[in-house]
């Protein structure tokens, strides 16, 4: 797939959209620290959704309360609601697992599976469904959609079944990406997904990330502000655990409403 | 500002010289405890391959030991035996090994964990001969004869330490965000900790897994009252059996030439087997950085 020139968000004044995944007064601790206060916060369907904020604000954690990776940290602990179309992630019979095979996540370094060939990695969240399993020929055929997405089917299709660890780093980070598109999630996760890579690499997933929007709902946290400014719809600003600000991303980097959002976007701090 | 000296300070020339002594001194003290460190190895395989090579025939592989006074003859049974013993052991001391070790790893510091980690410890530490009495206590004294299923539980016991920990330590150094990675997948706790945190530490756990067995491969006392020797062919696990270290030990102290001959053979065939596993162990290992890189 040819990289599609790049178009700017289109960013109305309100800019409606429906809530696809959504915290409600959400806290997250680490041990006595209170690392996420009361945070609401909803992903709209179709729509990339942009977490920025200073090292240590909460919003990494924030991110890992929503499919429940914040819980497997030892002594973390979160109260508050978040639902995924309307259902209780935190529903007393709602599984980690089965929540965690809807809402993606890529993290800030690529974590390809060394132990794995290329195919194999992009496949392994096929592997675990048990019944509902593909066939061989149906994971091959997914395999290839979902590395065409990623943008890497191209650099990767004559060496499926090499070791995942030879790929350069900006090509595991879009395999990792592959493998979390591979099991069709409700919602993608990006933590941070091109602190690691180089500028050419950073380009390419940002290309990417505008374009799952239109099969799904993205939520990425970013240390770069121009990042979220290019690929996002909403923007929102947390400081010490608190969300500050929440707009459309145009709005939010135009006419921030809050004083600390002013001083975070213009350099002032942070 | 501070001028800049790239030289070094001068020094006295006493001072150079008393420095210069000392560093030769210590220099050639560390390199004369190398050469008596590697002395012992390189010695006994001197030894063991002058004298025992002359006993070496396909004979020796083949055929079962002769009576006293009877020319030629083998270790045939001797060989079986110590292959069947190690086959035992490791059919214990593998599985319980690598699950006590996932488990110490997964479980770095409950109270349990660190009983397990510190008594596995000392298990290490145990005089062989103790756990040829425990499997004597198990598996002897209850069926009422020597069995080679008890010798190869005594050895399967000592090799439980020694996986236990490397396995700990082998699965340690998986990145956590590996698992990170595989719980966001979906993955439930179970299968990330079998299908990717021990299967990316595999290639660790079979190097430890073959320096145990290497460890255990000429070990004679746990098998003196277990397994107890056999002269006769018998590869029954619930029968004595022989062992290699055992005929050794037999033959070694006989008062026969040719026993004699065939017990320094038997040495040197067991130190080419502990060293064949000892190259697969490295083998192994160079597997794993190998993938790694290319």
């Amino acid at each position: 797939m040819v990289a599609t020139p790049r178009a700017r968000p289109i960013h109305t004044a309100e800019l409606p959209g429906i809530p696809c995944l959504a915290a409600e007064s959400l806290n997250a601790y680490f041990g006595e620290v209170h690392a996420v206060k009361d945070v609401s916060l909803a992903l709209d369907e179709h729509r990339v959704t942009a977490i920025i904020g200073p090292s240590g604000c909460g919003k990494s954690t924030f991110l890992r309360c929503l499919n429940r990776m914040h819980e497997t940290v030892p002594g973390a602990r979160v109260t508050g609601k978040v639902s995924l179309d309307g259902h209780p992630v935190y529903g007393a019979d709602a599984n980690p697992a089965a929540v965690r095979r809807h809402i993606g996540m890529v993290f800030q370094r690529p974590t390809p599976f060394p132990t794995m060939s290329i195919r194999d990695n992009v496949a392994a969240g096929l592997a675990i469904l048990g019944r509902d399993k593909p066939s061989r020929h149906e994971t091959d055929q997914i395999v290839e959609d979902a590395l065409r997405r990623a943008a890497l089917w191209e650099e990767v299709k004559d060496r499926l079944k090499q070791s995942a660890v030879a790929l350069s780093g900006g090509q595991q980070q879009r395999l990792c990406i592959a493998r979390a598109l591979a099991t069709s999630p409700r919602v993608l996760l990006l933590d941070e997904p091109t602190a690691s890579l180089d500028p050419a690499s950073t380009q390419k997933v940002e290309e990417l990330v505008y374009e799952l929007r239109s099969s799904m709902t993205v939520g990425i946290v970013t240390h770069n502000m121009q990042q979220a400014a290019r690929v996002s719809d909403r923007t929102a600003f947390m400081l010490q655990g608190e969300l500050v600000e929440f707009a459309p991303t145009n709005t939010l980097f135009t006419a921030p409403r809050d004083p600390r959002t002013e001083a975070y976007i213009t350099g002032r701090f942070g | 500002m501070t001028t800049v000296t790239l030289q070094r300070r001068p020094l006295r020339r006493a001072t150079r010289r008393r420095r210069g002594i000392t560093s030769g001194v210590m220099v050639a003290l560390t390199y004369a405890a190398a050469m008596v460190a590697t002395l012992p190895l390189v010695l006994i395989l001197f030894h063991v391959v002058k004298l025992g090579i002359g006993a070496l025939s396909i004979d020796f592989f083949t055929k079962m030991p002769k009576p006293v006074g009877e020319v030629g003859g083998g270790l045939a049974n001797g060989i079986v035996g110590t292959l069947e013993l190690i086959a035992i052991a490791a059919l214990v001391g593998l599985p319980v090994g690598i699950g006590a070790g996932l488990y110490l790893a997964e479980k770095k510091t409950t109270l349990l964990a660190n009983s397990v980690r510190f008594l596995s410890d000392v298990l290490n530490g145990l005089p062989s001969i103790v756990m040829g009495i425990f499997a004597w206590q198990l598996l002897v004294k209850p069926i009422g004869h020597f069995s080679a299923l008890a010798g190869g539980v005594a050895l399967g016991a000592m090799m439980i330490p020694l996986v236990t920990r490397t396995t700990e330590e082998m699965i340690r150094v998986v990145p956590g965000s590996l698992r990170e990675a595989a719980l966001a997948l979906g993955y439930p706790r179970w299968r990330t900790s079998l299908s990717v945190v021990l299967r990316t530490a595999m290639p660790g756990i079979v190097t430890g897994a073959l320096v145990a067995v290497a460890r255990i491969a000429g070990e004679t006392a746990p098998l003196l009252f277990t397994a107890f020797g056999n002269q006769f062919w018998s590869t029954s696990p619930m029968q004595p059996i022989a062992a290699l270290p055992l005929q050794i030990f037999t033959y070694a102290i006989s008062p026969y030439d040719d026993w004699h001959a065939l017990a320094w053979a038997g040495a040197l065939v067991l130190i080419l087997l502990v060293l064949l596993i000892s190259i697969a162990a490295r083998a192994a290992t160079r597997a794993r950085y190998g993938a790694a890189a290319d």
